[in-house]
């Protein structure tokens, strides 16, 4: 495995001023080496996305997270908006579009539910990962490795204490990563083992 | 202080608060106001006031206190921009007066000598009413104001050599009498003026503003300008010379602003005091025993001045419509003349008689130029727009989109539909502007939008959009009208100076672009943001505010004749507003609590 795996986390929290876990989670990983945090509402607080700058950064790291809490069992919409307008045919999918292909696929989610909600005939009906299945067939789709989900449940409702124990996990899986230890790839897909 | 200063500054003051106030309201300008009192407190009017030159000679310090806020206002950089309408064009003005009066004194049967002391003398023209003129109309920034200028500031220069030709000019003088010393003084007191004032005055400055005692600062802005004025004075420059070039120094120091707001009320008041002094040496006796002499000759001059300023005016550059109301600014000679006339009787050039009827003209060109520039506003001004001495361009090829105004305003308008390929005929009715924007490569028509033949002539059948950001809000109405029942397939959009401006568009129906509005709300969201707002919450309170605001606008405009109403709205809109923003604060904040983290 190389070494040095360059992190490229996209934030995403539309009100970042309200979060605590969330805020949290970044803070911890914010001068974590290799890391680049680049907050999506602050830099696009109208959700006009900036394309090639986009894509410049993505050829510029190894691994993408998508960091976000969940909203609607789904990313909030800046998320959607910037795969619809970053993922271009040609570059990131369809004939020519393999600037992702090997690259790393890491979302960082966080739920405002109890873990028991999301399992089958729970409140959620579903569990995390397969909520977050358009996101897995995305990166699938555009040749990347997709890792396993980091999910923080009880976001709202996490101790301050709580809450730093998961930022420093957050922090250590990030570490590790940009090391190169990489856990092991990871799908939902019904029939593939 | 004795009780006759007191009684003096009463008659003064009164003097002026009853008359200016009266001419001001007129539209004849305050400058004139000022002469006028003078005039009916001197010595040939209720005689109030007797010992006129002292008086004169005092208030001139008014004139040297202008001069150094107009050298505040411009740093060597721009000076140095200035150098060929200054030395061409000033230099030029003052050698061809000195050649026509000496030609129409040899005509008249007068000495070459009285040639040249008169042209000196008229070649002058009055800083202090000018420069007064050109703040009170605002026309300081315009071609015609900044020609104006120049030429003052060459004519001021041109005081030291002109007094050293003047002393040749004395019977018995050869050419040993040039006065090299007095020459040197003069060059050194310069030298040292604008060395001292980039070396030491800055500390001292500092040192004075750090004892935030304003008096004291305040004093000492005025013991500058004194200082220098008397400084120059005494090796025979003229003081508002020196002063100016105190403020040009001074310019891009820290200090401009508050020494431009500690100087300047005394610049007004002594400035006012000038012309009152002026008004009161006015020699009614010389008038009324020669009126036609005094009246002709006066007249004479301001024509011949006007004549020959005119056409140096446009061989130097400036636009006919420019040079028309520069001659006129220029057309009186001016205080530096008295001094002229002055010298020329002190060192017998002239005969005694032959000064007074000369000075006696020179204030009388003076009392002129107010006149003629109510004259030149009420009737030259006027027929100068509407009968445009530039007819409309002819207009080659039609666009989807017409442009009318191609200031700031419609100049980001076209880039933006430029970029996009969309191609837009432009219009402006400013010919400066329209040679400006040519040279940067765009093709812009001269033209009256306006007027029906022109927006045909524009292509406003064929277009689908006209754009109208004219700055009069006047003449852009009236094209909103024309469009509309001449052109009904043309979309109109335009651009409102104000909210009024936009209440008005808002009863045409036609949607309007409020000028500073989007900048405005762009800097509130930013500040927002810097308060610590984050970028996307902030830029949602932005669109908020705008989206209210318009609506609001639509509702108040209804309401816009009854000003009770409107009052009452608007507090209305205040609060809606602030429940609004709550709301949106409180959907934040709910989604934090109980929603996602």
């Amino acid at each position: 495995m190389t070494a040095d795996l360059r992190i490229l986390v996209l934030y995403a929290h539309p009100n970042p001023d309200v979060s605590r876990t969330n805020r949290a989670l970044r803070g911890a990983i914010e001068d974590a080496p290799g890391v680049t945090v680049h907050d999506l509402y602050e830099c696009y607080p109208d959700l006009f996305i900036d394309v090639r700058r986009e894509q410049r950064m993505l050829l510029e790291h190894d691994v993408l997270v998508f960091q976000h809490p969940m909203q609607w069992y789904s990313a909030p919409s800046i998320v959607k908006e910037w795969e619809d307008s970053v993922l271009e045919n040609g570059w990131a999918y369809g004939e020519g579009g393999d600037k992702l292909r090997g690259k790393y696929f890491l979302q960082a989610v966080s739920t405002g539910g109890h873990p028991e909600s999301y399992v089958h005939g729970g409140k959620a009906h579903f569990t995390v990962p397969e909520l977050l299945r358009p996101f897995e067939q995305m990166a699938h789709y555009c040749g990347m490795v997709v890792l396993p989900p980091f999910v923080t449940n009880d976001a709202r409702d996490l101790d301050d204490h709580a809450i730093a124990a998961q930022a420093g996990r957050y922090r250590a899986l990030l570490d590790a990563i940009h090391r190169g230890e990489l856990p092991a790839p990871f799908h939902t897909i019904p029939g593939k083992d | 202080m004795d009780e006759s200063f007191l009684s003096q500054m009463l008659v003064y003051l009164a003097a002026a608060v009853i008359v200016v106030p009266v001419f001001k309201r007129l539209g004849l300008g305050s400058v004139l106001g000022f002469l006028v009192a003078g005039v009916v407190i001197g010595p040939w009017g209720l005689k109030l006031i007797s010992d006129v030159g002292a008086i004169l000679h005092f208030a001139e310090i008014g004139v040297a206190l202008l001069l150094f806020l107009v050298g505040l206002e411009l740093d060597p950089r721009r000076l140095w921009s200035m150098r060929k309408p200054v030395f061409g064009l000033g230099g030029a003005q003052i050698a061809v007066t000195i050649l026509a009066a000496v030609g129409i004194a040899h005509w008249l049967g007068q000495s070459i000598t009285v040639g040249i002391v008169a042209g000196m003398g008229f070649a002058m023209s009055s800083t202090a009413i000018v420069l007064a003129t050109l703040a009170e109309k605002n026309l300081m920034p315009a071609p015609a104001g900044q020609a104006s200028f120049a030429v003052l500031l060459a004519q001021d220069l041109a005081v030291i050599p002109l007094l050293m030709v003047l002393a040749l000019l004395a019977p018995g003088a050869t050419g040993a009498d040039f006065d090299f010393l007095a020459a040197g003084k003069a060059i050194g007191v310069i030298a040292g003026v604008i060395f001292v004032g980039h070396t030491l005055l800055r500390p001292v400055l500092r040192y004075m503003a750090n004892t935030r005692l304003r008096e004291i600062f305040i004093a000492f802005s005025l013991l500058l300008v004194l200082g220098t004025a008397t400084l120059v004075h005494w090796v025979g420059l003229s003081m508002a010379l020196g002063t100016f070039l105190a403020g040009v120094v001074l310019a891009d120091s820290e200090y401009r602003h508050e020494l431009e707001l500690d100087i300047e009320p005394f610049k007004g008041l002594l400035l006012g005091l000038f012309f009152i002094a002026v008004g009161m040496s006015v020699d009614i006796g010389l008038f009324a025993s020669a009126p036609h002499i005094v009246v002709g000759l006066a007249l004479g001059v301001v024509a011949l001045k006007i004549v020959l300023l005119l056409p140096l005016a446009r061989l130097f550059g400036v636009s006919a419509r420019d040079a028309i109301l520069f001659a006129l600014l220029l057309s009186q000679a001016g205080e530096f003349a008295f001094v002229v006339f002055g010298a020329a009787g002190t060192q017998n050039i002239l005969p005694r008689e032959t000064v007074d009827l000369l000075t006696a003209v020179v204030t009388a060109s003076m009392l002129t130029t107010p006149l003629i520039l109510f004259a030149y506003e009420r009737l030259i001004a006027p027929w100068l727009a509407r009968g445009p001495e530039r007819a409309a361009d002819r207009i080659e090829e039609h666009h989807p989109v017409i442009v009318a105004g191609f200031g700031r305003f419609g100049q980001i308008v076209t880039r933006l539909l430029q970029g996009r390929g969309v191609a837009a005929t432009i219009i402006d009715h400013d010919p400066n502007q329209i040679e400006l924007v040519r040279r940067f490569g765009w093709k812009a028509y001269y033209g009256d939008i306006s007027r029906l033949d022109l927006l045909e002539k524009a292509g406003a059948a064929e277009a689908k959009l006209l754009i109208i950001a004219v700055d009069d809000p006047d003449a852009a109405r009236a094209t909103v009208k024309l469009a509309r029942s001449r052109f009904p397939n043309l979309a109109v959009l335009a651009r409102a100076r104000d909210r009024t401006d936009a209440f008005e568009y808002a009863e045409l129906g036609v949607p309007a672009i409020r000028e500073t509005f989007g900048s405005a709300v762009e800097a509130g969201e930013r500040a927002l943001h810097i308060l610590g707002v984050g970028a996307h919450a902030a830029r949602r309170f932005a669109m908020w505010f705008r989206r209210h605001d318009e609506e609001e606008l639509v509702l108040l405009a209804a309401h816009r004749h009854d000003q009770k109403k409107l009052i009452e709205r608007t507090q209305k809109a205040r609060d809606d507003l602030e429940q609004l923003l709550r709301d949106e604060e409180g959907r934040v904040r709910r989604g934090g609590e109980g929603g996602w983290d």
